[in-house]
């Protein structure tokens, strides 16, 4: 099978989020980056282990400039056989979306993976603008699939529940918690990954629909009240009487 | 000039994401001039209920049964954006809407913002529109390029109100293309309300110890109707169902009322329950961040303090 899976880089969960340029622009100092955990704990790991059951590539790829390749590397080390970076700063969903369009545009990926989405700026919208582009199926969500190499059925996450759905032929997918058990690259695959081809290509598309105009941080809480464990009737009368939610 | 909404109808009915769908359509079309157009695809009760929230006529695409498809959704979309003329459409930030946007996108050449909580406006040559990022720990002003988008509107952002009377129902004409998925199966929990969608929600952490002590919480969500959650390792280590998980890595959600017991309010547990309206934290520890993000707090034994809680509430319901 041939697997494509586009990873992305996201701040690490615990960095402190703060802005800069007149609150315009991630203040990125002191800032660790990861790659987003949708992507790598279970899109990639999922797409491995299709591999490993019938053989195949796994290729990665990244829309970006070249402070990403650590982390393209990292998804080399966990196991992918190649990567892509499209060379370019990666200004928004549409136009991610648009360069991984035009990449595998005639390659004949079987599957091509995504996160359900990316931890920072929480889209969720690249995997169906790349099906789009190809004409492809796309199946959201997926936190269960079985494939035989030629069709796939996918429990997919929907509100209060799964739906179970039919697929055959290539499409694209979006992986949730439960579609693979995430992988820590071991010394072997770290000495490996270095010498894996990391290939990078212009990009095709750099004009982008959307962009950020400014930030703000939430306003502050005004300081918690502490309720005597005695009175829960105290609580009860607050949440009705002042916070009004019940 | 209009303003598309899809309303979804799941077993041919709508629920409250509909009504908020529409009443906000109807907002943006207030903002951008035009009028608001309701979609619905596939069986559905009462369509023209949805004149009440703002629509100014729904059309429905009643002949379509092949259960949700991005494509075909994107599909016929497209055609009837094309055909009112829409500018703007607007969908549910819901497992429905999130998986057309893009497409619908990308079809429209149309700027993509997602789980937008607020109005667009049309200025400087774009639209502007607000939505949540890094999780609920910031908000970002995005501008779109040109004069047409898709919107993916966060549930319990805006309240729904009540600004017109039932609407003309028109048929829908379009060409449905065929199906690129195959629904075999739909399995949710009947009779509770989900995760995202919830007002009230009671979630529990490492402190309950095990899945066996979880009748407490159980108890006490009944009490109140809320829908029950838990942190990351709980649902790890299979405590309790993935789909309760809430989180940067589970679900984000916005309930008015959110209740903790035994979690520690972790940043990346923080992340996914921040924006709720008003947070209530059960911890034995007076240190345990979580209090840093409440409202109100109860420094006790959660043992004790749920069962009374639950009792409370009891009270004053018969009160
Ligand atoms: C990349 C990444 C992503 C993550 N994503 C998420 C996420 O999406 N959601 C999430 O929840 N976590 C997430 N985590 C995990 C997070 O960091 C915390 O480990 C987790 O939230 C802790 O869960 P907890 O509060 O239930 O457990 P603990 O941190 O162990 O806290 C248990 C709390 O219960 C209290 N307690 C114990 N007994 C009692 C009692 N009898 N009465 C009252 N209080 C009691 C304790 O004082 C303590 O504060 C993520 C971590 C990483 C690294």
């Amino acid at each position: 099978m041939k697997l494509l899976v586009c990873i992305t880089k996201t701040p690490e969960t615990t960095a402190k989020i703060a802005f800069t340029d007149g609150d315009s622009k991630f203040d990125e100092s002191g800032v660790q980056f990861i790659m987003n955990p949708y992507d790598e704990w279970y899109a990639l790991v999922r797409a491995l282990e299709l591999k490993e059951q019938h053989g195949g590539t796994v290729t990665a790829i990244n829309v970006g400039p070249a402070a990403n390749d650590v982390i393209i590397r990292k998804a080399l080390a966990i196991g992918a056989d190649d990567a892509v970076r499209i060379d370019t700063e990666a200004l928004s969903s549409s136009q991610v979306a648009a360069n991984i369009a035009a990449h595998a545009k005639d390659k004949g990926y079987d599957v091509i993976f995504t996160g359900k989405e990316s931890i920072d700026y929480n889209g969720s919208e690249v995997g169906g603008m790349v099906a789009e582009h190809l004409g492809l199926p796309y199946v959201s969500y997926a936190s269960h699939m079985d494939h035989d190499g030629s069709k796939a059925t996918v429990s997919r996450d929907i509100e209060g529940g799964v739906e179970v759905v039919d697929v055959a032929g290539s499409f694209v997918l979006s992986a949730s918690k439960g579609l693979a058990e995430q992988r820590i690259p071991n010394m072997r695959g770290i000495m490996m990954a270095k010498r894996k081809p990391l290939n990078v290509e212009a990009a095709a598309v750099s004009d982008s629909k959307v962009s950020v105009v400014s930030y703000t941080l939430p306003a502050a809480k005004g300081g918690v009240k502490m309720i005597d464990p005695e009175n829960m009737d105290e609580l009860v009368r607050l949440l009705h009487e002042e916070a009004k939610v019940i | 000039m209009s303003v598309l909404v899809l309303a979804e109808s799941p077993k041919g009915k709508f629920k409250k994401a509909a009504y908020e769908a529409v009443h906000y359509g109807h907002k943006a079309a207030q903002s951008l001039g035009g009028e608001c157009v309701a979609l619905v695809i596939g069986a559905c009760d009462d369509p023209g209920a949805l004149g009440t929230y703002g629509a100014s006529k729904v059309i429905h695409v009643a002949d379509y049964a092949g259960g949700i498809d991005a494509l075909v959704y994107a599909s016929i979309i497209g055609q009837v954006a094309g055909q009112v003329g829409a500018k703007a459409v607007v969908v549910n930030h819901s497992s429905t809407g999130k998986s057309i946007a893009g497409r619908v996108g990308v079809k429209m050449d149309a700027g993509v913002v997602s789980q937008v909580n607020s109005v667009p406006v049309a200025e400087d040559g774009g639209i502007t529109v607000t939505k949540p990022v890094f999780s609920g720990k910031a908000f970002a002003k995005c501008k779109i390029a040109g004069d047409k988008c898709v919107l993916s509107l966060m549930g319990n952002a805006l309240p729904i109100e009540e600004v017109g009377s039932p609407c003309a129902v028109e048929a829908g004409s379009v060409d449905i293309p065929a199906n690129s998925v195959t629904v075999k199966e739909t399995k949710t929990v009947d009779g509770e309300v989900p995760l995202p969608e919830a007002e009230l929600v009671v979630s529990a952490g490492r402190g309950m110890k095990g899945p066996e002590n979880w009748g407490i919480i159980d108890e006490l969500a009944k009490t109140i109707g809320a829908t029950t959650a838990c942190s990351r390792p709980v649902a790890d280590t299979g405590w309790r169902p993935h789909h309760e998980h809430v989180g940067q890595t589970g679900v984000a959600i916005r309930p008015n009322l959110y209740i903790a017991a035994g979690i520690s309010g972790a940043i990346q547990h923080l992340a996914g329950v921040n924006s709720s309206k008003c947070i209530v934290v059960i911890n034995k520890d007076p240190e345990a961040p979580f209090f840093k993000a409440a409202d109100y707090g109860v420094c006790a034994d959660l043992f004790d303090v749920v069962p009374r809680l639950t009792e409370a509430f009891k009270k004053m319901k018969d009160a």
